[in-house]
């Protein structure tokens, strides 16, 4: 396999084993010395053409502790704003002789469509409104690493389903692992995504009844005022996460948002913060998950 | 082209030398103070569990067991098609100051010992790293030797060695398979 651009080309087999090697990862990250040689000589170009904090960060420390060298190229420095094309971006950055291209971009299909144009392995860092596989990833690895395993489950993805490539991502994968998936959210924000064996709740209370995990999906502020929903304040009061709507999940569910999260717009501060939360351990295992992700993608250059 | 298979070990076999390494060890290092025991996945690890049994017998003393996996540390990544799959690595204890008995089943090329050691200084600065192995067939391309050899083998390039354990649910036993 030569790249991952998504949640979609990848079989459940190839999902399991990114998952149980993650695993091993996640020791190395607990050792004094967190780095590993695996990938020694390696180069990677982080290619962000959307801001990202979280997502190059880890994604960057990933690389680091497998010895790649990296280099972060972004937008507002970069000679896009001189307008070059994509595809002149990063035939050039290939001829640096790069190994793996990191890609975000705001429009959806753009990691598919460099895949199909370098020999590097592509690896989608979240494209448009279409995917983020490596956190649907790593959300699958932390519920597994609380919960056990995924078959059965019962997880509410609660928010702008519509937007959000998280959402869609992690809808694709939970629906080959056998997991009851619900759909929380504004009638504005939910699609028909039927054919995934989803089910729909425009009420929260009604939603949350028994769920083993809650995904709160962030509430990007650039949709207010767009008729999506009235306000940040109604929008908490109807699906925002609070101490009393917890209580109808289940005793010990799990609480995960992808982050940056909105405190008092889609999850209230103090269950953000409570034992139930799982927040920070997604961050920590996104990193794991990275590295994984980053190891089994060969990388050699003839593989096509 | 048919494939020769010969018997080299049986369980008896095995059981002797994994008696006799032990006793090896014992004596070369006066005792069992500061040893411990680390087994390269996957064959290594079963080895190095059995050895510390047998010492355990002898001295009446439990030999702390640690696997290591040393995948991320080979030098041949960027050339294979495929990434060896990553197997738990587990020393949950400090290995700085200690006597590390590193086991391995096979001693061929010596690159996974190479590999191994290089892990091992991850964790920490050991005081000595001794090498036992169930089998060395020759053909080093390292410079590198074990400390406690079970049955020195002379083989060819074309010929492959298998060891079997029952940890692996399989009946103890060493094969050598000559392709024809």
């Amino acid at each position: 396999m030569k790249d991952l651009v998504g949640i979609k080309e990848l079989s459940k087999d190839v999902i399991e084993l990114i998952l149980n090697t993650a695993l091993s990862f996640k020791d190395v990250l607990k050792r004094d010395i967190k780095k590993v040689p695996a990938l020694r000589g390696k180069t990677v170009v982080n290619l962000f053409f959307e801001p990202s904090t979280r997502t190059r960060t880890s994604f960057e420390l990933a690389e680091k502790r497998l010895s790649t060298d990296v280099l972060n190229f972004s937008v507002p420095t970069s000679s896009v704003v001189k307008g070059e094309s994509l595809f002149d971006t990063v035939k050039t950055i290939e001829a640096y002789g790069v190994d793996y291209i990191v890609i975000r971009h705001s429009s959806s299909g753009v990691p598919h469509f460099i895949a199909g144009n370098v020999n590097a392995s592509v690896i989608n860092a979240g494209d448009g409104t279409n995917e983020h596989p490596t956190q649907a990833l790593l959300d699958a690895f932390s519920i597994i690493e609380k919960k056990g395993s995924l078959d059965g489950l019962r997880i509410a993805i609660v928010g702008d389903i519509l937007h959000s490539r998280v959402a869609k991502s992690n809808i694709y994968l939970l629906s080959m692992f056998g997991t009851n998936i619900r759909l929380i959210g504004p009638s504005t924000l939910i699609p028909d995504m039927r054919q995934y064996g989803v089910e729909v709740f425009y009420d929260m209370d009604e939603g949350l009844r028994d769920v083993d995990a809650i995904m709160m999906l962030r509430i990007q502020m650039e949709r207010q005022g767009k008729g999506f929903f009235p306000s940040t304040q109604e929008y908490f009061k109807n699906w925002g996460l609070n101490m009393g709507r917890l209580k109808i999940a289940k005793r010990d569910a799990i609480v995960m948002h992808p982050g940056p999260m909105n405190r008092g717009v889609e999850i209230a501060s103090d269950v953000a913060d409570c034992p139930q939360s799982v927040i920070l351990d997604q961050v920590t295992n996104g990193i794991a998950v990275r590295m994984a992700v980053m190891y089994l993608l060969s990388g050699i250059k003839d593989n096509g | 082209m048919p494939e020769m298979t010969k018997e080299l070990l049986n369980k008896k076999d095995i059981e002797r030398i994994t008696s006799r390494i032990a006793h090896e060890i014992i004596e070369k290092n006066r005792g069992t103070e500061n040893l411990c025991l680390v087994g390269i996945q996957r064959g290594g690890v079963h080895l190095a569990k059995r050895l510390s049994e047998k010492i355990r017998a002898v001295e009446h003393f439990d030999i702390p067991v640690g696997s290591l996996d040393i995948a991320l540390y080979r030098d041949d990544l960027g050339i294979r098609k495929e990434h060896p799959a990553v197997r738990k690595t587990d020393i949950p204890w400090d290995i700085t100051d200690k006597k590390i008995i590193l086991v391995d089943d096979v001693l061929f090329t010596g690159r996974s010992i190479r590999a191994a050691m290089d892990a091992l200084m991850d964790f920490g600065r050991p005081a000595q790293i001794q090498l036992a192995v169930l089998i060395d067939r020759g053909h080093r391309e390292l410079p590198i030797r074990a400390d406690y050899v079970g049955k020195n083998i002379p083989t060819s390039r074309l010929e492959s060695i298998e060891v079997q354990l029952e940890e692996d649910g399989l009946e103890d036993k060493v094969l050598l398979q000559t392709k024809q």
